[in-house]
């Protein structure tokens, strides 16, 4: 069968041609600009891709330091957090929805990771177990308000990451868990091993698993399949015969799951444990989203483009640090991004007119 | 089938001149009521389909027709009434049991999902997985097949608009995604078909073509519920025709017994049946 296939295809160079005749007839391709919108529409994670080609290249030219071995291997380590986050985020914005507290979920579970290991004598493996099962119930909350309390997911989650921040604090009394007193296999995640010359960590080897088997879940199963569709119309996918309510809450307790899987990560980078580390990454995680192509109406968007979305984020932070720009530059340059990508957004989908 | 020839001299003008005295509707409704808050959508509505029969249900706008449809079908928990289904009593919570019965229906919004492809939205929520463990355990769902029997399905109905299961819906016309939506109903319906204006964005052609299907299903043993504004198309195609005014069943007529004219006097209430 599936050499059979290869055989008949045509030859994969650019989109296959005959598939696009009925589209054609009602797109707009009269002129480039036109062209060039269709293209994006249907390839949603090739303006990320070009963005962050072209800043790799020009960061490249500004300062020599930024292919130095080492600072390769920070910026995949800046990236694995973010990027894991990013993965429970594309899920819940594929569905229309949006997760404020995926910084404080993870937080939450990396406190009791580490702190039921070095304060409380867990073993280590139970110690990450018991993570995931806050990870999971806190995404759980999460989409059992969503759905049966029917709040919109931006106002659950804003609250919810209020919530889950107090219970880190209440928890760890504030104070943090320093790497020395963690167990090994806890901080695995921020060893490195060379790959080529660049420092690569565990915790990287992990984001990307992730997103190997979730693209995988999201392109090859009908649950991936009706998490679109609940996204691109909720009331169409109810009548076609989707469980809208189950497919959500299924959605935050995964995102739960992979954001435990963060937290051990944040601990390997971090070689530490602290309520504090998640403040910024709520808002990372989002703009890579966001930067990856993923429509916040739902329903559009893949996971790849959101690692290349967190990339972005993380090669821009670091370009502009190596060039010697101040913090408060990046953070510019990363609301650029977001406006742009935004924009950008609005104007492909102008293609469905 | 070939009672459709024996034309019954019957008394009784509900009953389809096709079918026996005394058999049982496929699917059938008594008392129906639904309201959305002060709004009576439903107001004790009964409702008979035959084995044989396509039955067109008309009625003007905010008559209630969508909403008799979706409480028939599983979209709407009727607030009172029973459902039957050959015989049996039937509770649709969700579309998704009036399916598991054979009940395949056009929503009036057409239900589809604008960012996946013609055969994706096909087999939405009934996905083909491969065989085996890959299927069984890994649940990946089997695209080569379902694509494959989707373009079979559409040629077995003689759409000839769809002709590339791979487009997204939304690059389709109106027309084309409302094919969509009837080759959905009319490839998984095995009991009943309802359609809620399936031709209201057609062309004439496109238009012929489903009332073909229409007919077609019908004559291979598949009654179907058709609503619509149309009232050539609905003299053209109905056995009986199920007059719905203010929430209320007006009527039951059929084209043999009334006319166009007579149809829509009982339809706006200036003459009852
Ligand atoms: N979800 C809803 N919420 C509130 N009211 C509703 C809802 N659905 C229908 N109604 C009301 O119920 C009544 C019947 O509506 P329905 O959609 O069944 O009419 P219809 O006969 O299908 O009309 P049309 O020909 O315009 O499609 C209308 O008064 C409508 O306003
Ligand atoms: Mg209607």
């Amino acid at each position: 069968m599936t050499t059979d296939t290869a055989q008949t295809n045509p030859p994969p160079a650019g989109p296959p041609p005959a598939q696009h005749d009925l589209a054609s007839e009602f797109l707009d391709r009269s002129t480039p600009i036109s062209r060039l919108r269709n293209l994006l529409h249907r390839y949603p994670a090739l303006s990320p891709a070009i963005v962050l080609v072209v800043a790799i290249v020009i960061f490249g030219i500004i300062s020599p330091r930024f292919f130095f071995v080492n600072n390769l291997s920070l910026i995949t380590q800046q990236v694995a957090v973010v990027g894991t986050l990013a993965i429970a985020q594309t899920l819940v914005i594929l569905t229309a929805g949006i997760d404020l507290s995926v910084g404080a979920i993870m937080v939450l579970a990396s406190m009791v990771m580490a702190q039921t290991a070095a304060r409380n004598g867990v073993p280590a493996p139970l110690a990450l177990l018991l993570g995931l099962i806050v990870g999971l119930a806190a995404g759980g909350l999460n989409g059992v308000l969503v759905t049966r309390l029917k709040l919109p997911p931006f106002i659950v989650t804003l609250g919810t990451l209020n919530i889950f921040l107090a219970i880190t604090l209440l928890h760890s009394n504030s104070a943090s868990v320093v790497g020395t007193d963690i167990p090994g296999l806890i901080t695995w995640t921020g060893t490195t091993f060379p790959v080529v010359g660049v420092g690569i960590t565990y915790g990287v080897v992990l984001m990307l698993v992730l997103y190997i088997v979730m693209a995988f879940v999201m392109g090859r199963t009908a649950w991936g399949r009706h998490v679109y569709a609940v996204g691109d119309d909720k009331e169409a996918a109810r009548l076609t015969g989707i469980r809208v309510n189950r497919v959500l809450l299924s959605v935050y307790v995964v995102a739960g799951a992979i954001l435990a899987v963060g937290a051990w990560i944040q601990i390997g980078r971090a070689d530490a444990a602290s309520p504090n580390a998640g403040t910024d990454l709520n808002l990372d995680s989002i703009t890579a989203v966001v930067i990856g192509g993923t429509s916040l109406f739902g329903g559009r968007g893949t996971l790849w483009g959101s690692l290349l979305g967190a990339l972005i984020v993380g090669v821009f932070r670091n370009g502009l640090a190596l060039a010697g720009l101040d913090v408060l530059y990046q953070t510019l340059a990363v609301g650029i991004l977001v406006i742009v990508a935004v924009s950008l957004d609005q104007w492909i989908r102008k293609v469905r007119n | 089938m070939d009672q459709k020839g024996t034309k019954l001299t019957t008394t009784d003008s509900s009953r389809p001149a096709s079918t026996l005295p005394y058999t049982q509707p496929v699917l059938k409704a008594t008392g129906l009521v639904k309201t959305y808050g002060k709004v009576v959508g439903l107001d004790g509505v009964d409702i008979e389909l035959y084995q044989g029969e396509v039955l067109a249900v008309i009625g003007d706008n905010g008559a209630g027709k969508s909403t008799l449809i979706k409480c028939l079908t599983g979209a709407e928990v009727p607030d009172g009434g029973e459902i039957w289904l050959n015989g049996r009593q039937m509770s649709f919570k969700r579309p998704q049991d009036a399916k598991q019965f054979g009940v395949e229906t056009v929503y009036q919004g057409l239900a589809v999902s604008p960012a996946l492809d013609i055969a994706s939205n096909l087999y939405l929520g009934r996905e083909l997985r491969k065989p085996g463990i890959l299927g069984s355990v890994f649940r990946v769902l089997d695209s080569k097949l379902m694509r494959k029997n989707a373009k079979a399905e559409l040629d077995r109905l003689g759409i000839s608009t769809l002709q590339d299961v791979t487009v997204a819906i939304e690059n389709l016309s109106g027309g084309q995604r409302q094919a969509v939506a009837v080759a959905r109903a009319a490839a998984f319906g095995s009991k009943v078909v309802v359609l809620d204006e399936p031709t209201a964005a057609l062309g004439v052609r496109e238009t012929n073509q489903v009332l073909d299907l229409i007919r077609r299903l019908r004559d291979e043993g598949i009654p179907v519920i058709l609503v619509s504004h149309n009232m050539p198309n609905v003299f053209d195609v109905a056995d009986r025709i199920h007059i719905q005014r203010l929430g209320k069943r007006a009527a039951t007529i059929t084209p043999k017994s009334h006319n166009m004219t007579e149809a829509v006097a009982i339809m706006t209430g200036a003459a009852s049946a």
